[in-house]
Formats: C-alpha cells, structure tokens, sequence
C-alpha cells in the first residue's frame, strides 16, 4: 500500500530582486520541480539534497503545511491542504530546528497536553509513552523544562511528542542536526527499531550521512528541485561509479606493478601502490595478481565513501 | 486528568526528580474541543507564571497602564465641570465599558501582532501540522495571561461609574452592562486579528493597524460629542466605534443623544461585532492561505 504519492508535484515560489534605485523585478523560482514519489508503508526513506534543494519544501507540502503550485499529492490516501486536521492525526514531524513543546514546562506538561490536542485515549498514550521513555532514557528529565533540556535531549523528547498519537508516517527533517555522537546514535538506533517494526513509514532528511547509511535501505537525492537518484545505496554506488581503493604494501618496489582490466594504478610511491577499482573488477583477481609478484607485506581494501558518492552527485 | 501542581511547574532550575506517571492520571476518555482548549489555557497560565517577578511586575504595569489613560481623563474633569454635556461619572461610564471591552480584547488576541514571530519561529507550522484551528492554537499559545490585570481594573472602574452615574438597575440595564463590553472585546478583537494579518502578509502597515486599534480605543473613550464634523462621523459610524460604548451608555444614562441619534443604537453593539468577526475571519482565512502558497 502506498501511504505517500506525488505526481509532477512542484513549488514555486516568487522573489523580487532589485534591479536598479526603485525598479523591483518578479521572479519565479521553483523550490520543487516535478517531484514524483512513491512510498510504501513500513518504508524507511531518506530524502537528500544539498540546501535549497527543495527537502523541506517538499516536506511541507507532504505535512499540509504549504500548498502545491501544481501537481498531486496524496498522504495516507488524503489531500493535505484541504485535509489538513484529518492528516494531522495519522502523521508525526519533527523539524530538527524548531520546537514541538512547551518551552516553559516540564518535558511530561507536553506530553499531557500533546494527549489532550491529538485525543489520544489513556491506555495508548501512556503505553506508547513508556515505551519511549525506556527507549530514550526520558526518565531522568521529564520534569525538567524544555529550555533546560541539552539539544539531545530535547530532540528525544520532540521524537517522543511526535510519536505518541501513532502515526502512519513519522516526518523528519534533520532530525540529528546539531546533536554530539552519543545522542545521535541513541537517535539512530530509535529509529532502526521503530523502522525494523514495520509499521511505521519514516520519511527523513540529512545532511549527515551515516543516519542514511545506518537507518535507509532507500535513498531519493533531490537537486534543484528534481529527483536525481531514487533506489538503494548499492544502486547509487554503481551508477555514479563509486570505486573501491585496494592499497598494497611490497617489501621492495615492484618492476612491474599488474595491469587488469577496470583497475587503475592511482599511486605508485616507493613500495607502496595504490590501485583503484572499477564496479565491475573483481577484488580476488588483483590480489592474485599482487600475490604472485611476490614480496607482499600488507593489503587493505577500501569501500567507498556515501559522503564521496554524494558529493559527486551534487556537483553534476 | 494529570496536572502537575503549579509548585512542580515553578520548579528551580535543574531540579532533577523523577516522578513515575500513574495510571490513574490517564485512564480517562480523549476529551472535547473545550477540554482541550482549557488545557492549553492552563498550561499556558503554568508557563508564564513560572517567571514569578516578571510576572507580578508585568501585572502591576498592565494596571499602571490603565491608571495613566483614567488619570487623563479625571485631570481634564478638574478644569471643566462638565465635557461636551457629559459629568465626570458619565464620562468614566463611556470610558469603563470601552476599556473594558478593549481588554478582554487584548487578553485574548492583543498577541495576534507577534504573527511575524510566529512565522520565524515556526510555531505557525508546528500549529499547522496539529489537528486543530490554526488562529485558536496560536491564540492560546500565546496569550498574554498578565493582561488579565486591567480586565480586573477596568471592571473597577466601570462599576463605580455605573454606581456614581445613578445607572438604574434594571434587567435591561444590567444585561447592556455586560453584553457591552463582551460586544465590545469582540469588535476590538476582529480589529486587531484583521489588521495585524493585512500588516503581515501585505504591507507594513503598523500605523493603520495602531490607528484601528489603539486609536479606536482612545475614540471609544471619551462622549463621541467632544468630537466634530467628518471625524466623528466616519469613526463613529463609518468604522462603527460609536456602538462600542457611547450609544449604551447613553441607554444606561437615559439620555437622548445630542447629535439626534435614536437610542435603539446603544442596543447594535452585538450586531457590529459579529459583521466585524465575520470579516476578521475572512482576512485571516486569505492570510493563512497566503501564508501556505508563498512560505511567507
């Protein structure tokens, strides 16, 4: 079942520039650019882009926040503008920068009254409620403040608020952004295990992307407002021809170093080589080859960087 | 339903205490939209009061405020016995029931002129993705509880008027007394819903919005016959501030009007303030829509 369906969607957005002492020109500027997406339930989705790209924008127009300058778009089988509070009861956000809770009360205040506004009965909303708090060691800050809460902690509890009404689909924007290692993988690891149950749907924007790599089996990387990638991350490694590095040291400089098909000499520095690799070229033959020369002391294998694969997405 | 005490809220910095939740705090049925509401009014009372001083502090000016608008008015009654046909009593009647209309208004919605704030901060999206009315989570979210001292001032202040004034207690009195100003914060209110979305989403227009709101106050203060020719008539009836307090009061006083109006008029208030929330709603809904097609 598709719980997330865009056809064509877009956005665009008009800014003035100043041309000139008085003289203002309108332009049009489209923030998204025919996006089609599909996302079934249970999907763990990360949704990358350089900034500007267009991700939280579209993150917006999935939540009923802003409305589309074209195209369609269907969330749990709903239209988000029109059915805005019908919509806000089946999905959860969390915007990594902005704030769900109550600033000036306790951590447990906004859960209470996170209960009141989603209506959620007694029963679920304390059974799910303990359920984060063991998850997220909650326990020692409930009933501190939110403006006293450290920025991990804080997230923890905005992950909490979101997900106390059930939601089909929990949204994420940047939801690591600015947290310390620790408190990022506790973040991580929330969310594998709410991913690995199954029913629920997160969609998730980074900009970090060992979350991509440790929590979304699916990756669609948006630039300027278009999908550029939709598939998995072995998929992304092979169409961008991400290459595997093998770095071998010799006792004694080889004479003639091996020469394979899709393998590439990249360094030859005293009794070290560095050799890169093709999709296609197969590791064993190249260390075979190596072997046989001789004089071998030591080998690594390097598999390639998502942040390298990346970054050569974004530039073309 | 579970309300930390009052005590828990104002809790010193840092203070570490792990209390498990108890079932019984919520074994109880999801509740009605008033429920809700109710309980986001009381957190936000919470929440403010748990800046002690700044909260009395803000109380106590919001009842110097009153006072220094109230002394205006008796200062000029110690020059003149009488202000266009009006004693000081009757005066402070027409002043009382504006005042406090415009009170409850801005205890309600004077926060409405945050909306740029709310947009930066992102409150106005986290209210958008809650399954609730936008303007009345943004409302509550924000409401100025310490504004609730000069509601209580310019209650004071009407009853003695009313009192001083020889205001007969009759049934129809009593309910003009109180529809008056309910009226009256329903009018401001729209007024300053209204004028902080146009100021918002369309032009900086602070002076226009002032010039309603704050202006239209001082207008409604003082016996509209102080006032002459083209001003009195577009504010007065033109905007229709007269209805706000000085055609009641003129009921309760059993005066004809000066300017030769009929009486019935003093009775119109309620009317003016549903057509006034009619189109405050109308500029709000465009606002929000605005808001959702441009991101800004």
């Amino acid at each position: 079942m598709n719980v997330i369906e865009t056809r064509e969607l877009r956005k665009e957005f008009s800014v003035r520039v100043r041309r000139g002492l008085l003289r203002r020109e309108r332009r049009t500027v489209a923030a998204v650019d025919g996006v089609d997406l599909t996302v079934q339930r249970g999907e763990l989705l990360g949704y990358l882009g350089p900034n500007g790209a267009g991700k939280s924008t579209t993150l917006k127009m999935l939540t009923g926040v802003l409305h589309p300058s074209g195209g369609r778009v269907t969330v749990c089988g709903l239209t988000p503008v029109p059915q805005r509070i019908q919509l806000a009861r089946r999905i959860g956000v969390v915007f990594g920068q902005r704030s769900q809770l109550w600033w000036d009360l306790p951590l447990r205040d906004s859960f209470e009254l996170l209960r009141h506004i989603y209506r959620v009965p007694g029963g679920e909303h304390a059974a799910r409620l303990r359920r984060c708090r063991d998850l997220l060691d909650l326990d020692e800050f409930l009933d501190t403040p939110v403006r006293q809460l450290s920025l991990g902690q804080r997230m923890r509890g905005e992950l909490t608020a979101a997900l106390l009404h059930g939601p089909q689909i929990l949204f994420l924007d940047e939801p690591t952004i600015g947290l310390d290692v620790v408190s990022k993988q506790a973040v991580r690891g929330f969310l594998a295990e709410l991913g690995e149950r199954g029913d629920t749907t997160i969609v998730l924007t980074t900009h970090d992307l060992a979350d991509i790599e440790r929590l979304c089996r699916r990756i669609v990387v948006i630039d300027h407002g278009r999908v550029v990638h939709d598939g998995g991350i072995d998929a992304l490694h092979a169409r961008y021809g991400s290459q595997r590095r093998v770095v071998v040291d010799f006792d004694v400089a080889p004479a003639a170093p091996p020469v394979l098909p899709g393998v590439h000499l990249e360094s030859a520095t005293g009794p070290r080589l560095v050799f890169t690799l093709d999709g296609s070229a197969s590791v064993g033959t190249l260390v075979s080859a190596l072997t046989a020369l001789g004089g071998l002391r030591d080998l690594s294998v390097a598999e390639p960087e998502i942040e390298e694969v990346i970054a050569r997405l974004y530039r073309h | 339903m579970a309300e930390p005490s009052a005590a828990t809220a104002a809790a010193p910095a840092g203070a570490d205490r792990t209390v498990p939740v108890t079932t019984a705090d919520v074994a109880d049925a999801p509740a009605s939209t008033a429920a809700i509401y109710r309980a986001l009014l009381r957190a936000q009372v919470r929440a403010q009061a748990s800046y002690r001083a700044s909260f009395a502090l803000d109380l106590a000016s919001n009842v110097i405020f009153l006072g220094a608008d109230l002394l205006t008015v008796l200062v000029l009654f110690h020059q003149v016995p009488a202000l266009a046909g009006f004693t000081l009593a009757e005066s402070l009647l027409v002043f009382g029931l504006a005042a406090l209309g415009f009170a409850l208004a801005d205890l309600a919605v004077g926060n409405i002129e945050r909306m740029k704030q709310h947009v930066r901060t992102g409150l106005l999206d986290a209210v958008l993705i809650r399954p609730l009315g936008v303007l009345s989570q943004l409302l509550v979210l924000d409401l100025g509880v310490r504004r609730v001292g000069r509601v209580i001032t310019s209650t004071a202040v009407l009853a003695v008027a009313a009192y001083q004034a020889g205001v007969r207690p009759t049934p129809a009195n009593l309910l003009l007394l109180v529809v008056t100003p309910l009226a009256g914060a329903v009018f401001f209110g729209s007024v300053f819903v209204a004028t902080a979305t146009v100021a918002f989403w369309w032009v900086e227009s602070g002076e226009l919005s002032a010039a309603l709101t704050y202006g239209g106050r001082d207008f409604t203060s003082y016996p509209m016959t102080v006032y002459g020719g083209w001003f009195r008539h577009l504010m007065a009836f033109g905007l229709g501030f007269g209805l706000v307090a000085y055609y009641p009061a003129l009921i309760l006083l059993g005066r004809p009007d000066p300017i030769g109006a009929p009486a019935w008029l003093g009775w119109c208030g309620p009317l003016l303030a549903l057509a006034a929330a009619a189109l405050a709603a109308l500029v709000w809904r465009t606002g929000v829509r605005h808001y959702r097609s441009t991101g800004s």
